[in-house]
């Protein structure tokens, strides 16, 4: 049974000042949706904010993802519901190579029962080499990945990707895409968005949260919601990204009377 | 049981069947230690870090120590105990020679054929006075530690009560002599254990490695019990002959009662190659001196050092890079991580004298603190008085990233493991300079050992 993540009513605050005030959303594994919204309302603190990161507070509402109460939940714990977040910045980690680091994520996300008899918990060395260089072909990510220090010195493009590995090798039943196409050239966007677009089927939810509709072009979403000042105020499908190319974030500005 | 002084008797007993030189050379550091006051920690400067900001009672512990000590576990005859296997834990085929020490007496050598096919001198330093006494008398406490070193060094401006102490009262060690031009493929390993309480080591580390010879010694410090305290006053002397190669690894693990005061000092010849890893995991005071001194043009020394502290542990490190020739090279990495209410400080120097014009010396500290408690002092320094030289120095202390750990643990690993990562990846730029993947190994399980 598919399984869907659900957000109602939800309050985030950051230092005191709230950012997100009473949102409701629903993403189903198997569903598309993109979120757009433009620069200040509220789009990365959503993200975060479900992701449970320790500087974004909720205040109040809910998220529920297979029957559990997600806000309960430290991050990991998140991760191996299976949520899984693609930074917009992702973090360098440096000393640590994304291999070694994955190996260790995989293993946690999968569960011991997944891993065999490995003493320490850990998906067997082969078998983790052997997954993860398909993976690598699959998205079309150079080897030497594996080996660098997890997002140090990488190019815009090669952190992208590194989040796109991460989530091919992670399998979440949700992701969120935070605004996986900036910093990103046009050449980069088509590499990443076909990549997601591979990984994308009926176990697997996505919610595209994005500034910029370019991104869509390879990944075309069913449901489209606009989020403004902390809310989603539009929903529709398709469509919707039409009228927004066209004639911008004001006229819903207006019809729904928030200011810049 | 005797308790006994470090006294002019006990010094007389335990010299009596030395030769005369080195008995006056016990005396002439005996008097010193005699004549120099205790380290005045608001006072003198190099002292000034070395105590724990909160207490005074190191001092007065030190002291304690210094009385009671018991004499007659200092000169022992050789008990017959045999060394457990679980404390000394080797692959016979990737050592060269083995020494076992034990509350400062030898236990177990083992030099293998090749070491004596190819004249490789390695014993106890004992023997080797009896075996070899012109090494001893050239070397020992004379060119690099010694009673005035404290002097040459620009950053250590005083004399050192317990550089004095040490040679007074020196027991245990080794002398590893490498004939010129001979190349001893596997490492050394030595194995220097305390393991009763109120035991103080003072072992001397002596290597000699002639013209255009190769070895690497990897020296394990280590206390077979975690609660016995113990006082350790201890030298490393290292001389890396013209276009020798010279790799030394000291791990550091007392428990965290011992007191640990020493003074390291390598002499680099012509186109010598040092590469120098110190390892400090344990100890509850640490106040190390480590100087490298660049004496031949060409020389090239790396030192790495990797500390791990945790509990109320404190560490207390200086380092100096002594460049006195020309086209000389230095690099010196260290990295600590401080866990609980752990403390550190580091003072490295770089002197590059007026003869080393063309000079390359570089410096770097980089300090991570894994709680609130824990508090890092670092202090780089450049004293350049030659021409053509290039020197970089660089400092850093800062609180584990919340990002990185967030960023971690939202792919779902545990707040632990995501800790272990950093602080993994934090000592990699110092492993991955470490050449022997055994090291690196052992290394990781010390700091594994620290996080659990």
């Amino acid at each position: 049974m598919a399984n869907e993540l659900t957000i109602k009513d939800l309050h985030i605050s950051v230092q005191g000042n709230p950012i997100i005030k009473g949102l409701n959303l629903s993403v189903q594994q198997g569903e598309i949706h993109a979120l757009m919204g433009p620069n200040g309302s509220g789009k990365s603190t959503l993200a975060k904010g479900l992701m449970g990161h320790p500087l974004y507070e909720v205040d109040s509402g809910e998220v529920i993802f297979d029957g559990v109460d997600v806000l309960e939940l430290e991050p990991n714990e998140r991760a191996k519901l299976g949520l899984f977040l693609a930074f917009q910045y992702p973090t360098a980690i440096p000393g640590v190579s994304l291999a070694n680091f994955l190996r260790l994520a995989v293993s946690a996300v999968r569960g011991k029962e997944a891993n065999g008899s490995e003493k320490d918990g850990l998906i067997p060395m082969r078998e983790f080499r052997r997954e993860l260089r398909e993976k690598m072909q699959q998205l079309g990510v150079d080897d030497s990945f594996a080996r660098r220090y997890l997002n140090d010195g990488f190019s815009g493009g090669e952190l992208k990707r590194a989040e796109i590995l991460q989530l091919a090798m992670l399998e979440p039943k949700i992701a969120i895409l935070d605004e996986t196409d900036s910093g990103l050239d046009i050449d980069a966007v088509r590499i990443v968005g076909e990549s997601v677009s591979q990984l994308i089927g009926p176990d697997l939810g996505v919610l595209i949260i994005t500034h910029y509709p370019r991104l869509l072009d390879y990944i075309r979403p069913q449901f489209v919601h606009i989020l403004l000042d902390g809310r989603v105020v539009e929903s529709g499908g398709w469509e919707l990204t039409q009228v927004l190319e066209a004639e911008g974030y004001d006229p819903i500005r207006e019809k729904h009377g928030i200011d810049e | 049981m005797q308790k006994g002084d470090f006294s002019k008797e006990f010094l007389q007993k335990i010299a009596a069947a030395e030769p005369q030189w080195m008995r006056e050379k016990r005396l002439e550091a005996y008097e010193f230690y005699e004549s120099l006051p205790m380290p005045h920690t608001t006072q003198d400067d190099v002292w000034r870090r070395t105590v724990d900001m909160r207490t005074q009672d190191y001092w007065r512990r030190t002291r304690r120590y210094l009385r009671s000590f018991a004499v007659e576990k200092y000169h022992p005859s050789v008990p017959n105990g045999a060394v457990s296997s679980k404390d000394v834990d080797y692959d016979e085929a990737e050592t060269a020679g083995v020494l076992v020490q034990v509350d400062g007496q030898c236990h177990h050598t083992s030099d293998s054929e090749i070491l004596k096919e190819k004249g490789v001198y390695f014993a106890d330093l004992h023997t080797a006075l009896q075996e070899q006494p012109e090494l001893l008398r050239t070397y020992f406490m004379n060119r690099a530690v010694t009673l005035e070193t404290a002097l040459k060094s620009g950053n250590i401006a005083q004399h050192n009560k317990f550089d004095a102490l040490h040679g007074a009262f020196w027991r245990g060690g080794y002398l590893l002599h490498v004939p010129k031009g001979v190349t001893v493929e596997v490492p050394l390993r030595v194995y220097i254990r305390m393991s009763e309480a109120e035991q103080a080591d003072l072992s001397h580390t002596l290597i000699i490695a002639e013209e255009g010879s190769q070895v690497v010694v990897l020296e394990d410090n280590l206390s077979t019990t975690p609660d016995a305290s113990g006082f350790h006053s201890g030298a490393v002397e290292i001389f890396a002959g013209q276009n020798a190669n010279v790799t030394y690894v000291q791990v550091q693990r007392w428990n965290r009662h011992v007191w640990n005061f020493a003074s390291h000092r390598a002499m680099v010849d012509r186109d010598a190659q040092l590469c120098w890893v110190t390892a400090t995991f344990g100890g509850r005071l640490n106040k190390i001196n480590q100087a490298v001194v660049l004496e031949g043009a060409g020389g090239n020394a790396k030192m790495l050092g990797l500390a791990f502290t945790d509990a109320r542990q404190h560490l207390d490190i200086s380092t100096a890079q002594e460049h006195v020739s020309p086209h000389t090279f230095s690099d010196l990495l260290y990295r600590t991580v401080l866990k609980d209410r752990a403390q550190s400080a580091w003072g490295g120097n770089i002197y590059v004298y007026p003869s080393a014009n063309h000079t390359d010396a570089y410096q770097k500290n980089d300090n991570l603190l894994l709680s609130e408690r824990a508090h890092a002092d670092t202090l780089p320094g450049l004293e350049i008085q030659a021409h053509e030289v290039r020197c970089t120095h660089g400092a850093t202390a800062g609180k584990i990233d919340a990002e990185q750990v967030f960023y971690l643990m939202s792919r779902g690993v545990s707040y632990a493991q995501a800790e272990k990562l950093i602080v993994d990846g934090f000592f990699e730029p110092v492993m991955e300079r470490i050449p022997l993947e055994s090291v690196r190994e052992e290394l990781r399980t010390s700091v594994t050992r620290k996080l659990e």
